[in-house]
């Protein structure tokens, strides 16, 4: 029972023919379109490697089925950077060390991304490990990890500031 | 996984007729199923796609003072609603408490009300289990069961019911809405899931085609607001199931009990509502004293099912503490470790007074 | 392969030049944009999915499979099981040295382990070969699975670990053990472990005609590739091996196993490229583990603390085919100084897949043990553990009277106690609590790990435009040796690193050895060392040979490289530049190479360790049992650090490996059928991120112009040794209980009132 779903990844729509429902998420970005960034660490729901922004919320892709998502709007880490302008949080991951082999990596990232969006944590670090606990990572970069997203989180409120600031004096 | 029919109904009649065939399951955000279908303790003939059904992920909130939540409610959304919270904070605590970040960010309030045991020998195709396969025994009983049911268990089954929200939901008296084959019904929440008897080991009442479209909280369970906690231990500080758990609420006049809602978690094949602990505390001034007592009452039928006596008295106790934290009262906010014991800035650096002999 | 990207770099991610700089990771860039490429991630045209179906019994054999429904599903192309399979070149059940271990890829219907591979089913998607494996539904002949101290089948070994000793014997233990005035006696169990890289074992093999490339995570591509050739009888040259990043590794992808071969044979079968990636669960078996032990410690002490007697045994369980085991009791060998040590392995054979060296193989399971032993030690004789350890203090090393090439570790102690504050700690356990009610305890550890060498090779090639070309198969599992290793050529070749273009992770360039043994940066780092070396020799020869240059007739002065010149030793006013010089020659380039390894009179000489002192706070609910690591430092002396960074990261992740191994890591086994009950990620706890409290590791500077010619030490595995310990011990501090079997768990610490 071919079917088609219409997905927008990482700002490109695409009308994606799925001859098949049991691909997930996670297998459609991997298998289909070759986007790998996104990891299968577990494939159940366990590691968070494979977390992606569906619809502006940080999920696991690895339990949705691709078939559920028809009109959704996916955010990957190749679809992160700006050009050549890395996000901040890419940024912040480089400077503190927040990755050793890399694996974790991606949905690190992307988790850190959301977890900032949400605005949960603030400037507390055991928010931050609390709210990044369902990323695992085997080579125990976490230090660096929790650091990261803290430093992070900074430089987006400075920018959500200067940029608020500026909205003023347009306004004004 | 199997190949299997996928089918997007229109709204909730169809899907009922739908998922009313046998061999179907409904699909919500597919945080436990599809986990299931890829281990094979699931093979669906056909998923009915209810995910984008419109209307049932909001809060509503009733003019008698009752609350209903959407089957659809993602658990994020329900948790860090800023009323609710406020209302039921014990909720919201055990829905922050569960899983992980992207987990909540997904799984609706009617998934985790039907969420499956963690058991592993349930999730092991290849060992017996009469809740998978009825009738092929129960591999558990004398198997690796350090964590499985103290309370209402049976040779059956010994596995536990695995949701924290559920717990404070049983507490409070939940009332879950039904619309099925036959038309629209309530039970409570206390009736939805079963526990194992001498023959066998249902998971809940429900029937073929039975579609949860919400749940609502009676008006009394707003009166406890603000005595209200949930204390899950962990084997990790953080995404974990629960060794065991519980929700105790509170409403106090002065130092006396007017009334209280308590409920254990992870000690049984259901949200285990302390009825008996309930009454104890009525009227009664509050203190570790009527709370060790309570928690006797709780847990006066409990047996260990295998190698987990333990847990027995880990329920007691940290059902003394949840009430305990319960009198201090509601945290202004939410703790940055939900239901953790560990409280707020543990992790500080040693002060002076640390040797206390 | 090299790293491109075509991102802008980070302003921070550069702080100076050469070694010793805190460089961000030059890889850095690839993995937080998703750019870099794992195994799994490759995608050759004309591509299969494989898909393992694995045993779900311990022992007995395959009585039939339904290969029937399997081919049925639409997608399958083929369903390999012992009836299809092609030959192989090499018997499976003969072992290649040093990390061929015997290996199951369908050579007979036997099963000899729980998720041994039994059939490969390989299919257009991967949801085809997926259900296509599901659909096989073995049934099989079971015998009774041998998975417990009862069942388990007891022998004496002729080795331990890889090529370890099983028994050393130094000054008579009974005697001393006799005479002692204070002994304690202490036993030890540590569970079966998984390594449980994020990256599950895969590969995507593709052959035309006798010549195989394999994108596969690999931490000995040169080793791997002999391995690969001799199954598929090949000419070693045949065999490519791109490995560019792994996914994490902790030892396990360095030993050859059963799946990957089987995706390689289904590629040349089918001749179409095959892609396989274990599941979470399918790691928990084929892909090597932790093995289980017992150990015993028996301490006899002098009353003013002196040791003297030392006796560690342990009970180290390996497969019923297999003979590696957990080098446990040897922990005991390098530390405290005693004059009668025995260390004594014993094995047992268990229902399991082969261990085989994870992280501190042998090292961590035995300071585990050791460390919590010398703190019952220090109680019995009233001492303070610190006092207590460095009365005991080996100023050789013990078991063999061997010097240390270096060991600052009264240095680690101490600055590692000063910054905890260890002096504040009351001696005896359950004093204190904090402001909430909470019991804490202070406990410490010695950490210890040895510094292999292994051979190595490298090419620095000195280019026209003054930069650099280096080349070594290095792998990098996380550890860093994209960055380090660059670091190294850089300052051999007298180079910014931004200069030097360095290839690595393929193993058609030269042979770096093993990433293993927390060896590779002084290994492979060694070989880039001296190809620069070469490289630069090469070039000065042009240089002081040539009449037209400043240098001429600097030959026997000599001159230094810096900054991409060469300088005249005794007047630095008198350089060229490499360009100049290369130019004027009219070569487009100079190539140094190198073949590197440890003068064997060192290792006989000399004992090499790096060393370091772990203090651990935990806060325990009194009532509840629930623990938390609270505090976590230590101090580590290891040599010449080439990046305070990425070493610090090491450390980091190696006690936290510590705090996993103490509290949470277990596999849970079915006794009955030996069956792993919590083969996944969610019950099988690895500590997740709010497990880990602040930690500190504080860098010891440490010279050692012995260990080797440029005194790097390993810093990848000697995290976990000394935590587990020192973590065990705070447990204790805080309660009084002392744990018999790791990890901890609540009804261990939780009070019994």
């Amino acid at each position: 029972m071919p079917f088609s779903i219409s997905l927008t990844v990482n700002g490109q729509p695409n009308s994606i023919a799925l001859d098949d429902p049991r691909v997930t998420l996670l297998d459609l970005l991997r298998e289909r379109l070759h986007l790998t960034g996104t990891k299968k660490g577990c494939d159940r729901g366990q590691c968070g490697a494979c977390t992606v922004i569906l619809d502006g919320r940080r999920i696991n892709a690895c339990l949705t089925l691709a078939a559920t998502l028809d009109g959704s709007t996916v955010t990957t880490i190749e679809g992160l950077a700006e050009g050549t302008e890395l996000h901040p949080v890419q940024a912040a991951f480089i400077a503190c060390d927040g990755l050793q082999c890399g694996y974790c990596t991606p949905g690190q990232i992307m988790s850190a991304v959301g977890l900032l969006s949400e605005g949960h944590a603030g400037n507390d670090p055991e928010r931050v490990r609390e709210l990044m606990s369902g990323n695992i990572c085997r080579c125990g970069a976490y230090q660096g990890i929790t650091q990261a997203v803290l430093e992070a989180g900074q430089i987006l409120s400075q920018n959500n500031t200067a940029q608020s600031r500026e909205n003023g004096r347009n306004a004004a | 996984m199997n190949r299997f029919d996928f089918i997007r109904p229109a709204n909730i009649a169809e899907a009922v007729t739908a998922a009313a065939v046998p061999g179907s399951v409904y699909l919500a955000a597919g945080t436990n199923l599809l986990d299931l279908m890829k281990i094979g303790v699931t093979r669906p003939e056909r998923v009915i796609d209810i995910s984008r059904l419109p209307g049932l992920d909001r809060i509503e909130w009733l003019s008698d003072g009752s609350v209903r939540i959407g089957a659809l409610m993602r658990n994020a959304d329900l948790a860090y609603d800023t009323r609710f919270a406020a209302t039921y904070p014990a909720i919201a605590e055990a829905l922050l408490s569960g899983a992980s970040a992207q987990l909540r960010n997904a799984a609706t309030v009617g998934g985790n009300l039907l969420q499956r045991t963690r058991c592993a020998y349930f999730q092991d195709t290849a060992s017996a289990c009469n809740r998978r396969e009825p009738g092929s025994g129960c591999d558990a009983l004398h198997g690796e069961n350090r964590l499985h049911a103290v309370l209402g268990w049976s040779e059956q089954c010994i596995a536990t019911h695995p949701s924290d929200f559920c717990v404070p939901l049983a507490a409070l008296g939940a009332v879950i809405e039904i619309e099925g084959v036959g038309g629209r019904r309530d039970i409570p929440i206390e009736s939805l899931h079963s526990l194992p008897d001498a023959s066998r080991a249902l998971e809940s009442t429900l029937a073929p085609g039975d579609f949860i479209t919400g749940l609502r909280l009676p008006p009394e369970a707003a009166s406890f607001a603000g005595n209200a906690r949930y204390v899950k231990l962990r084997e990790r500080t953080s995404y974990a199931f629960a060794v065991v758990s519980a929700a105790a609420m509170l409403d106090m006049d002065g130092d006396t009990i007017r009334a209280s809602r308590l409920a254990i978690g992870a000690v049984a094949a259901k949200p285990w509502r302390a009825h008996e602990a309930e009454a104890v505390l009525v009227g009664q001034k509050a203190g570790r004293e009527i709370f060790e007592k309570a928690a006797t009452a709780a847990l006066a039928d409990a047996r260990p099912s295998g190698d987990n006596a333990f847990k027995i008295t880990l329920a007691h106790r940290i059902l003394v503490r949840a009430l305990m934290l319960a009198y201090e009262g509601t945290p202004k906010v939410m703790p940055a470790l939900p239901a953790s014991p560990f409280p707020e800035q543990h992790l500080s650096a040693p002060k002076a007074d640390l040797h206390v002999a | 392969m090299s790293l491109e990207t075509h991102i802008a770099p980070v302003a921070t991610s550069r702080y100076g030049s050469n070694a010793g700089q805190p460089l961000t990771r030059r890889d850095g860039l690839l993995k937080v944009t998703g750019r870099a490429t794992y195994a799994a991630d490759n995608h050759p045209e004309g591509m299969l999915f494989a898909v393992m179906a694995v045993s779900r019994i311990a022992r007995g054999r395959v009585r039939s499979m339904n290969i029937e429904a399997a081919r049925a599903h639409p997608g399958v192309v083929e369903v390999l099981t012992p009836a299809n399979r092609p030959p192989l070149f090499h018997d499976p059940n003969e072992r290649i040295p040093p990390f061929g271990f015997r290996v199951e890829v369908l050579q007979d219907d036997s099963v000899r382990y729980v998720n041994q591979p039994i059939a490969l089913v390989i299919a257009e998607t991967l949801e085809a070969a997926t259900e296509g494996a599901a659909l096989l539904d073995p049934q099989y002949d079971t015998e009774p699975a041998r998975v417990g101290l009862e069942t388990g089948v007891r022998f004496d070994p002729s080795g331990v670990g890889i090529g370890g000793t099983p028994k050393t014997a130094h000054g008579d233990v009974e005697a001393g053990l006799s005479k002692a005035p204070i002994a304690i006696d202490v036993e030890v169990e540590t569970p079966p472990q998984y390594h449980n890289a994020m990256e599950p074992h895969a590969v995507v093999a593709e052959w035309d005609g006798d010549r195989v490339v394999l994108d596969m995570p690999n931490q000995a591509l040169a080793i791997s590739c002999a391995s690969y050739a001799a199954f598929f009888g090949i000419p070693v040259e045949n065999v490519t091996i791109r490995s560019p990043f792994l996914g994490g590794g902790f030892g396990s992808k360095a030993i050859l196993n059963g799946p990957q071969i089987l995706a390689i044979l289904a590629a040349r079968m089918l001749n179409r490229p095959v892609k396989l990636a274990l599941t979470r669960a399918q790691m928990y078996g084929p892909v090597s583990h932790r093995g289980q032990t017992w150990q015993k410690l028996r301490m006899g002490m002098e009353r003013d603390g002196a040791l003297i007697a030392l006796h560690h045994h342990s009970l180290s369980a390996t497969s019923a085919f297999e003979d590696f085991l957990e080098p446990a009791a040897n922990a005991s060998l390098p530390l405290y100084a005693s004059p009668a040590i025995l260390v004594e392995h014993e094995g047992i054979r268990l229902d399991t897949g082969t261990p085989g060296p994870m992280r501190a193989p042998g090292e961590a399971s035995g300071s585990a043990a050791l460390e919590v032993a010398i703190d019952e030690a220090a109680e019995a004789c009233g001492m303070d553990p610190l006092a207590f350890r460095l009365k005991n203090y080996a100023e050789t090393e013990p078991a063999t009277g061997k010097p240390f090439s270096s060991k600052a570790l009264r240095t680690c102690y101490e600055e590692g106690a000063a910054r905890f504050g260890w002096s504040r700690r009351p001696r005896s356990a359950g004093q204190m609590r904090d402001e909430n009610g909470l019991l804490v305890g202070w406990g410490m550890g010695t950490a210890v790990f040895g510094c292999p060498h292994f051979p190595a090779e490298a090419r620095a090639t000195l280019r026209a435009d003054g930069t650099a070309l280096v080349e070594t198969g290095a792998a990098d599992m996380g550890q860093g040796a994209w960055t380090a290793l660059a670091q190294i050529a850089a300052e051999a070749l007298g180079l910014e690193p931004d200069q030097v273009e360095f290839h690595s992770g393929l193993s058609t360039l030269p042979d770096a050895g093993v990433a293993g043994g927390s060896g590779h940066t002084a290994s492979a780092g060694l070989a880039l060392n001296q190809a620069g070396g070469d490289a630069i020799a090469q070039l000065s020869d042009l240089a002081v040979n040539d009449p037209q240059s400043p240098l001429f007739g600097a030959g026997n002065i000599g001159v230094t490289a810096r900054g991409g010149r060469l300088y005249r030793r005794d007047d630095e006013s008198r350089s060229e530049s490499y360009a100049q010089i290369l130019a004027r020659a009219g070569r487009s380039h100079v190539a140094g190479t190198a073949k590197s390894n440890r003068d064997p009179a060192i290792a006989s000489g000399h004992a090499l360790y790096s060393h370091g002192a772990v203090f651990a706070e935990v806060k325990i609910d009194p009532d509840l049992g629930q623990i938390r690591t609270t505090r976590l430092i230590g101090a580590f002396a290891a040599g010449r650090i080439i990046n305070p960074r990425l070493v610090q990261s090491q450390y980091f992740g190696g006690m936290i490996w510590g705090i996993s191994f103490a509290l949470h890591e277990e596999a849970v086994t079915d006794k009955r059928t030996g069956r792993i009950m919590n083969a996944d990620l969610a019950e099988y706890h690895v500590p997740v991120n709010a497990d880990v409290p602040p930690l500190e590791a504080i860098l010891v500077p440490e010279d050692d112009a012995i260990v080797n010619p440029i005194g790097v030490k390993g810093v990848g595995e000697i995290g976990i040794t000394g935590t587990v310990g020192a973590i065990a011990n705070a447990v204790w501090h805080a309660t009084g209980k002392r744990v018999r079997k790791f990890p901890i768990r609540i009804e261990d610490v939780m009070s019994s009132r």
